[in-house]
């Protein structure tokens, strides 16, 4: 079985399988855009929560944290329930597209976005803060030097979100509804492939997903040792 | 140019799946079942659909019990299924217009070769049933309201068995779709339920073969239901119109009855 899996793995990725691309673009699609707007969100929540001294704020990290918990079927849910047409936002007709798929995933990993970086911040803000204070740094020229110093940390945040983004099915199959040529991806479509007991073609999705995801993470790796390289020279 | 190519990925990162929304403008969203969809019937019947109506048909697949609460929160145009008890409350009950017999087959019980309840060849199901109770032999059930589950509680309360008694014991309730309950069947060895196509079409029978079919009350007929705009008013009335006559047209019912899996029929049309 495995090896019949590998063997048609390499099939369908020599065969530059048409299908398999499509439903291949739409999952880097939904899940890098999802992965975008988590950063835009997460970062600077985690970097303020870092910094900031307010009542219940060890409440709020504890729950950002515990946030990192949710599993994916009840983020479905509940952005199903959102988007459904009787439901709050049904007006928008979002329900059964890739946007209703991005959604979902922000809502997933933010949190893992936000309490990473926090932590990752919170380490440098004890560090550097009594220094800051003494030399009067303004607090945005602070968490834009924290960020900058915590590049490399932050980028494993970034990774462990789009890991997980890339990843899912429970919620992605209930908002998107796995519709062939609309918002089937990789997941989904492991999992349809696995429900008609085609074991083999779902195991070869499921490598061919993971090497996307060796290649993202080698990318990555590779421009960070430059960056660092750079950096001492 | 750094920059520039870093805004064109972006760019088409929030443009693409605004253009896919865009795209759904001919499109209508039909629920359904994982037993139409698990068969291949809609992977052959949908590209005809597309190149005689110009319409693009979203196939939602899940249970029956599913469908039809999807459908009641009016997130689908069409509710095609097979429990038609639970079809006629629908209509009934205002969310769907009006419910017309679309195509039917039957159902099977599946089992390990070994045949533990000594099942094979019979034709009378409420006799196999009892049979499997009596052996405590496993059995699998779908156990998530889905059409063929209620065809089953339907069929152990013809033999006046409750076998839900012996949940977890020798009745497993996976709480999964068709393929799903197939493939732990398969890795339990226990006997289950399924409809003919699902079961034709699936790739994982192990030395799985079909004991007990061919009985009357193993008749498996689907319905296919319009939502109501008066319930639902996003629907998209003549979109959801045009794939219902088009399903129930000589056309549509010829192209059914032409769908096979390895040369035998599947889906038998019988609209009238």
């Amino acid at each position: 079985m495995i090896t019949d899996a590998f063997v048609e793995a390499g099939r369908l990725l020599i065969r530059f399988d048409a299908e398999l691309m499509e439903i291949l673009a739409l999952s880097m699609q939904v899940s890098s855009l999802a992965l975008l707007i988590s950063v835009v969100i997460g970062l600077p929540v985690g970097a303020l929560l870092a910094i900031s001294r307010f009542p219940g704020r060890r409440i709020a990290i504890t729950v950002l944290n515990a946030l990192l918990g949710l599993p994916p079927v009840v983020v479905g849910l509940l952005v199903y329930l959102m988007l459904s047409r009787s439901g709050p936002l049904g007006v928008l007709g979002l329900l059964y597209t890739p946007t209703a798929m991005v959604i979902a995933q922000v809502v997933l990993i933010t949190p893992i976005i936000g309490a990473l970086s926090c932590q990752v911040i919170e380490d440098l803000h004890h560090e550097y803060d009594a220094q800051f204070q003494s030399l009067s740094v303004p607090r945005t020229t602070a968490v834009l030097a924290y960020l900058w110093d915590a590049r490399y940390s932050l980028i494993t945040a970034v990774l462990a979100g789009f890991g997980r983004a890339i990843s899912e099915v429970g919620a992605v199959i209930i908002v998107g509804g796995n519709i062939d040529h609309l918002t089937r991806v990789m997941t989904t479509a492991i999992a349809l492939e696995t429900s008609k007991g085609e074991l083999a073609i779902a195991l070869a999705l499921g490598i061919i997903l993971l090497s996307i995801a060796l290649i993202v993470n080698a990318v990555v790796m590779i421009l960070k040792t430059q960056a660092k390289r750079m950096a001492y020279v | 140019m750094h920059t520039l190519s870093i805004r064109k990925i972006l760019l088409s990162l929030v443009v693409l799946p605004l253009a896919a929304n865009l795209a759904m403008a001919e499109s209508i969203i039909v629920q359904s079942t994982t037993s139409t969809k698990n068969s291949g019937l809609y992977d052959y019947i949908l590209p005809i659909v597309q190149k005689e109506t110009g319409l693009t048909v979203n196939v939602v697949a899940v249970g029956t019990g599913q469908a039809i609460k999807n459908a009641e929160r009016c997130d689908g145009d069409v509710l095609l299924v097979h429990a038609k008890a639970s079809e006629e409350k629908f209509v009934k009950d205002g969310f769907g217009i009006e419910r017309f017999d679309l195509m039917y087959n039957d159902f099977v019980i599946v089992g390990p070769s070994s045949d533990p309840a000594k099942v094979n060849g019979m034709k009378d199901v409420t006799g196999a049933l009892t049979k499997i109770a009596n052996s405590k032999a496993l059995f699998a059930s779908r156990g998530d309201d889905s059409g063929t589950h209620k065809a089953e509680l339907r069929l152990w309360k013809g033999a006046n068995i409750d076998p839900t008694g012996a949940s977890g014991q020798w009745y497993r309730e996976t709480g999964s779709g068709m393929g799903a309950t197939l493939n732990t069947s398969v890795g339990m060895g226990a006997y289950v339920l399924s409809d003919r196509a699902s079961w034709a079409n699936f790739g994982n029978k192990g030395d799985f073969k079909i004991h007990v079919e061919g009985d009357s009350a193993l008749f498996n007929q689907y319905g296919v239901i319009r939502v109501n705009p008066a319930k639902c008013p996003s629907t998209k009335v003549q979109a959801g119109q045009k794939f219902v006559d088009w399903l129930i047209s000589e056309r549509g019912q010829n192209t059914i009855a032409s769908y096979r899996v390895n040369g035998d029929q599947l889906f038998y049309p019988n609209a009238n």
